[in-house]
């Protein structure tokens, strides 16, 4: 009961949707589109889900007060703020909702990404030494696909750019596409095996 | 009154973030745990609104779709996870989606990443045009566009023949799979250029709010 049912739950959604693909009609192509709703909807249990634990984790941390507990209290302001807000006027533009996001998420996020420019800088200075001849193309690529992309590149010599966006569109492309194959052939052997039930993993823990 | 408000808060957040260049410190992590928790409702928000309501509550309490049922009990179940006694129902709706997930996977991966990528890939080795190009106004670039048909055909071949563990990297074989890794290893140095130059105009971007929108010094 615990371990047959969901194998049989995975082999008919699984074989659902690989059938669809081979015979699109009916009743196939119906239970598809009856699958892609309700895998929507359990995908949004999922993200509760994930809303349960971090509650769970922070009103632990506000009964055994470790250091820096308040934080915690931030976290769930924040949360309850936002959330009570987006449920009383609704997602759309000019609403309080919106307002938010623009003045208080967009800021944080965008400045949390642009501050990996700093530790992207001490990273590539530990990637850029030239040890080995492979280590030698990453640099000369980067620095190429860099300098061609600010105007100091067309200033040292117009054809920098060039080689730069030369450099994206074939060898860059050619490497992405082997790991791309590479990565295709992977999901599909390992897909094969959790619809056969030969992959059991995500079965494990109570 | 309000744009202003919104200006200097955004304004304030931006330096608690910048400030964890000088260390982890207590203003860092007040944004940082006030954007996890604003994060979380922003996501939940719009789950509910462009998710759960139209999908699940209209078409089931609203319409009487009564089938809809069924996805209601395995999301319920799914929540149960977080009750360890009776955990274990969990599997049911997350074998539904593990199952679904792998089915459309290995249908759209094998059609898009794989198949469409090998046909991409089977292309004339040499392109007549662009060699003729090259007699008729020699240059760096018209080198480049002659050979980048067979750059293409022989990056891909030997950056697959890399990823194939199942025989030993020797010999010819081993001499092959040393050229994939090249070009990985360009491919790799493009990718971290163009990320670093995404990161930096995000930089530049948050720099130029707060000298121009903020402090209006630009």
């Amino acid at each position: 009961m615990k371990k047959q049912i969901p194998l049989i739950i995975t082999f008919i959604a699984g074989m659902v949707m690989v059938l669809q693909f081979f015979i699109p009609h009916r009743p196939f192509s119906d239970l598809q589109q009856l699958f892609n709703s309700w895998f929507l909807i359990i995908t949004v249990f999922a993200m509760i889900l994930g809303l349960g634990n971090l509650f769970k984790v922070h009103t632990k941390r506000l009964q055994r007060r470790p250091k820096g507990w308040w934080y915690s209290i931030v976290l769930l302001a924040g949360f309850a703020i936002m959330f009570t807000v987006g449920m009383i006027w609704g997602p759309a533009r000019g609403t309080p909702f919106d307002y938010l996001f623009w003045n208080v998420h967009l800021p944080m996020s965008s400045m949390m990404f642009a501050l990996l420019a700093f530790f992207v800088a001490s990273a590539s200075y530990r990637a850029f030494r030239a040890r080995t001849p492979e280590a030698t193309l990453l640099l000369v690529s980067a620095i190429l696909v860099m300098i061609g992309r600010v105007p100091l590149g067309n200033y040292i010599w117009d054809k920098l750019p060039l080689i730069g966006d030369w450099i994206m569109s074939y060898p860059n492309m050619a490497g992405q596409r082997a790991i791309m194959i590479g990565i295709a052939l992977g999901i599909v052997s390992t897909s094969l095996r959790i619809i056969l039930g030969i992959e059991r993993t995500y079965l494990s823990g109570k | 009154m309000m744009e202003i408000i919104g200006i200097w808060m955004a304004a304030l957040l931006t330096l608690c973030i910048l400030s964890f260049l000088y260390k982890d410190n207590p203003f860092y992590k007040f944004a940082e745990h006030l954007f996890v928790g604003l994060s979380a409702a922003y996501w939940a928000v719009y789950y509910y609104f462009n998710i759960l309501y139209p999908n699940l509550i209209q078409p089931l309490f609203g319409h009487g779709q009564l089938l809809l049922i069924i996805p209601l009990v395995l999301g319920i179940m799914m929540v149960m996870r977080l009750f360890p006694k009776v955990g274990w129902v969990s599997r049911w709706p997350l074998a539904f989606i593990v199952g679904s997930y792998s089915g459309y996977n290995l249908i759209t991966y094998l059609q898009s990443n794989a198949l469409e990528q090998v046909r991409a890939t089977l292309v004339p080795f040499i392109q007549i045009e662009s060699w003729k190009s090259l007699f008729t106004n020699p240059g760096v670039m018209t080198f480049l566009n002659a050979i980048a048909a067979p750059v293409v055909v022989v990056g891909v071949t030997t950056g697959v023949i890399y990823f194939f563990f199942s025989k030993e990297h020797k010999g010819v074989f081993g001499g092959f799979a040393r050229i994939g890794v090249w070009f990985l290893m360009i491919a790799f140095g493009a990718s971290f250029g163009y990320t670093v130059m995404a990161r930096i105009s995000l930089l530049i971007g948050r720099m130029y709010f707060m000298l121009h929108n903020w402090l209006h010094l630009i």
